[in-house]
């Protein structure tokens, strides 16, 4: 059954019950597989990282499987995709992964065919002079950042995201071609806390974030939107009942309260926050998602907020720069960012990464206790020394 | 070994089902592309055509030169749909804020999610992305593709929508980005009947469950992660195309205490798989390892002289439980004090193994920060068996919704909910006892809620009795 060609397809607008399949789901995982890993599955011994990029896996059969990571753009069009295809089928048998962090795996069963399809994806370049298909990703180094929509397709974003990746990817591509790191280093990007990147556990995160409250369309709300529900979404009960001049039903907003999360404007589009001013991003550090050695814990906000610099955000870029240059000079060998950052303390992270510590930085929400320090154990920094001559605790 | 699917599924074959020919499918040269000119001037975006990491927006041009150059009947939806999200994008920048409006309902009759409506707020301006839904396509567990599949999509995708898409969006789908109302129905029939397959999750339903690579590639897995995603997604159809949860609901599944794909910080309910008997050893590999015969971690950390491998350093000291040390020239690890971190196993993969007694550890409550604050999933279960037909997971699957859909409120996450109803409540709810495995520590503060049960001789007290003890 071929596709169609026709203006509808096999849909019949008349009868939109006719032949209409559902609840069919996803296909089958096992077809997709080629036959060195169904003959494998399960099988799996142990595995060896060539060079970067190239994994070699040894089943308990004797079988081998090389896998060629590649760095991705996750948005992609179809010639791109067709191109994979294309690669995929000379070299793979018609069979290609994608892994969660947007790297696309080709998989070959011999050293030669690795070899062939090494040199043809190394050889591969966008018209514009940019790799296609760069090599790289694997232990210790950056693997792909992950990202969201940005203005590409969000209607929430406080800035746009497949820019700032391209541009921190451009400078952090040693790299993703190398594995010069202390452990794995993962950065992830998100437009807006909503987080359908979910970044909160990032060894570097880049979050877009609002720095004013919505503007309230008082002349429509009435009309776009479930008024209780805009007040019911705020989580620091900002959001008030109100009247226009006119009498008509509106909300007013308690600026002073307001921490810019944007809830109110995902019920209400009568309250938007984007601005041009406003909106930049923050970046966190320190987070993880593997139970290795230690717990997995969340990213903390390490700089509260950068200019949205289209198209490269160099504030964003110098900024990752110096937390993974600092990381990668100081942290010992299998040590992630996050543990790094707690054994020398986070006074020393902020010295040693250059980093401004401001006010914004200590935490007034919800818990905020839990991270103020209550101990003597500290280290001397900077920082410390302008306490104390505040405090008239030491001369000049 | 292999794997059946829960019906029969169509044969995919590219030749048998493709629009375009291969002259078809070449019908730029690359000439053509390098001198290629957006009809608008996008000179931020052409800055990002620098630079070694790929760009998206060379990317871009090449669907928006092939667009340009296809007939009128080889497309059915606006040739300039690309060109049109690049000037509406590059005036995002210079504006700082997006052009796309929010919300639009739209779908396909009889689902309540998998479609995302997108309209442009400059629809005179740029007409091609007036409207501009996106399709989130289930994707393969595990995401291996057939280029068959691929190729069959990306014929559709071009002839019915803009040709963008992301591999893959953050929950794991298949994300279609740009196509007109009128075209929902046709793709999600071209979906159904010729590429045999779905589209996924959005809105208050269960989100498209994903699964790391698991015992397809990887020697570490404890379950087979494609299975039990294929399994509970297919199992759980209903609630995934039909809303009826309080907000959205996600499964994820990873082989190992490592978590590929971050499930322990972005799922409310997160399979980690683990086991429960000792981890095998090979003697001679660890001496191996000792000797520098092997390179340690699998060879993660060959970018830099890191200097010899030390097992008493670099494994047996950084062992959080330190349940390890060397007798001789033997490992000993003293497996009941083991939490199972992976380190060991995987700074010395050909050495260690997990234990063969597999199962997963289930942990609930992740998400992301809105509203308040982010969570990351809290242990519920330390050990279950993970083997089809799944019938236990699927119980405590749903006593778990069934607690959430009575009790949660309104966009209540069930991270959101356990905090609310406090966790002693939640696992009296669902059934199960308390253990230390739940919490990082007891308490620190007496304020129990006693409940009148607990205490002999109840709450109801006679003053006149107390005050026959005690003046006033």
């Amino acid at each position: 059954m071929a596709l169609s060609k026709e203006r509808l397809g096999r849909y019949n607008p008349e009868k939109p019950q006719e032949n209409r399949l559902t609840d069919l789901g996803p296909r089958h995982f096992w077809e997709f597989f080629p036959p060195v890993i169904q003959e494998n599955y399960g099988k799996w011994l142990y595995h060896d990282i060539l060079e970067p990029g190239i994994l070699a896996h040894v089943s308990e059969t004797g079988a081998k499987v090389y896998t060629v990571r590649c760095g991705a753009a996750r948005f992609m069009t179809v010639q791109h995709v067709r191109e994979i295809c294309e690669i995929a089928d000379k070299y793979c048998k018609g069979y290609v992964r994608f892994t969660t962090r947007n790297n696309i795996e080709f998989l070959v069963d011999s050293i030669e065919g690795l070899e062939a399809l090494k040199k043809d994806l190394e050889s591969r370049k966008f018209a514009g002079g940019s790799f296609k298909f760069p090599i790289g990703g694997t232990g210790a180094g950056i693997s792909n950042i992950v990202h969201t929509q940005g203005y590409i397709h969000c209607h929430t974003p406080a800035t746009d995201a497949s820019s700032m990746v391209k541009a921190v990817s451009d400078e952090l591509f040693e790299y993703f071609k190398g594995m010069t790191l202390p452990a794995k280093l993962r950065v992830s990007m998100a437009c807006c806390l909503n987080m359908c990147g979910a970044v909160h556990c990032s060894d570097i995160a880049l979050l877009g974030y609002h720095r004013k409250p919505p503007i309230v369309d008082h002349e429509y709300i009435s009309k776009l939107c479930e008024i209780p529900l805009a007040i019911a979404a705020c989580p620091v009960g900002a959001i008030s009942p109100d009247k226009t001049e006119s009498g008509k039903k509106t909300v007013k907003i308690k600026s002073e309260r307001c921490m810019f999360c944007g809830n109110c404007y995902t019920m209400c589009q009568a309250l938007p926050l984007s601005d041009q001013e406003g909106d930049g991003v923050t970046i966190l550090a320190g987070g993880k998602i593997s139970n290795r050695i230690s717990d997995p814990k969340f990213s903390k906000v390490v700089v509260p907020w950068l200019p949205n610099s289209f198209p490269r955000f160099p504030e964003v870029v110098e900024n990752v720069k110096k937390i993974v240059e600092a990381y990668a000079k100081g942290a010992n060998k299998y040590e992630r960012l996050g543990d790094w950052a707690e054994r020398i303390g986070w006074e020393r992270f902020f010295e040693q990464c250059g980093l401004e510590f401001t006010e914004h930085l200590i935490d007034d929400y919800r818990l905020a206790y839990d991270t103020w320090r209550t101990s003597t154990q500290f280290k001397f920094t900077d920082a410390a020394w302008e306490v104390s001559k505040v405090a008239g605790g030491i001369e000049e | 070994m292999a794997f059946e699917p829960v019906r029969e599924m169509k044969k995919l074959n590219y030749e048998e089902l493709r629009i375009y020919s291969d002259a078809e499918l070449k019908n730029y040269t690359e000439e053509e592309l390098k001198s290629f000119k957006c009809k608008y001037e996008i000179p931020k975006l052409d800055e990002l055509e620098k630079g070694p990491w790929p760009s998206f927006v060379s990317d871009a041009k090449q669907e928006a030169l092939r667009r340009r150059k296809l007939s009128d009947d080889q497309i059915l939806t606006h040739r300039d749909a690309v060109e049109d999200l690049l000037g509406q994008l590059e005036l995002s920048f210079d504006e700082g804020e997006t052009h796309w409006k929010h919300g639009g309902i739209v779908g396909v009759f009889g689902y309540g999610g998998g479609v995302i409506g997108r309209y442009s707020d400059l629809a005179e301006k740029y007409p091609s992305i007036a409207m501009f839904h996106t399709i989130r396509v289930n994707q393969p567990a595990s995401k291996f593709y057939s280029t068959d599949f691929l190729k069959t999509i990306c014929d559709m995708w071009e002839y019915r929508g803009s040709g963008l898409m992301n591999l893959h969006g953050s929950t794991g789908d298949l994300v279609l980005l740009g196509t007109t109302t009128e075209q929902l129905e046709p793709i999600f029939y071209e979906l159904g009947h010729v590429l045999d397959t779905d589209i996924g999750g959005s809105g208050s339903n269960l989100r498209t469950p994903a699964c790391c690579i698991g015992k397809a590639r990887c020697e570490y897995a404890c379950y087979d992660t494609q299975a039990l995603c294929y399994e509970l997604t297919n199992y759980y159809q209903d609630e995934l195309h039909r809303p009826a949860f309080p907000y959205k609901f996600k499964f994820k599944f990873d082989g190992c205490p490592n978590g590929c794909v971050a499930s322990i910080a972005r799922s409310d309910m997160s399979f980690i798989g683990t086991w429960r008997d000792d981890i095998r050893i090979d003697q001679d590999a660890v001496k191996a390892y000792i000797a520098g015969d092997i390179v340690p971690n699998a060879g993660a950390h060959k970018g830099r002289d890191w200097g010899k491998f030390d097992i008493q350093k670099e494994v047996i000291d950084l062992c959080p439980s330190k349940c390890m040390s060397l007798e001789g020239d033997q490992l000993v690890i003293d497996n009941s004090e083991c939490v199972r971190c992976m380190h060991c196993i995987n700074t010395m993969p050909k050495a260690l193994k997990p234990g063969v007694d597999t199962g997963i550890s289930i942990l609930l409550g992740a998400k992301a920060p809105i509203l308040d604050g982010a969570q990351m999933a809290t242990l519920m279960i330390p050990f279950m068996k993970a083997e089809a037909p799944y019938d236990n997971i699927k119980e405590f699957v749903e006593k778990v919704w069934e607690f959430w859909m009575e009790e949660g409120k309104n966009r209540e996450r069930l991270g959101e909910l356990m905090q609310r109803v406090t966790l002693p409540k939640f696992i009296e709810t669902i059934g199960l006892p308390p253990a230390p495995q739940m919490v990082k520590a007891p308490r620190s503060n007496p304020y129990i809620f006693w409940k009148e049960e607990d205490v002999k001789g109840g709450w109801n007290r006679d003053i006149n009795d107390y005050r026959s003890r005690h003046k006033r």
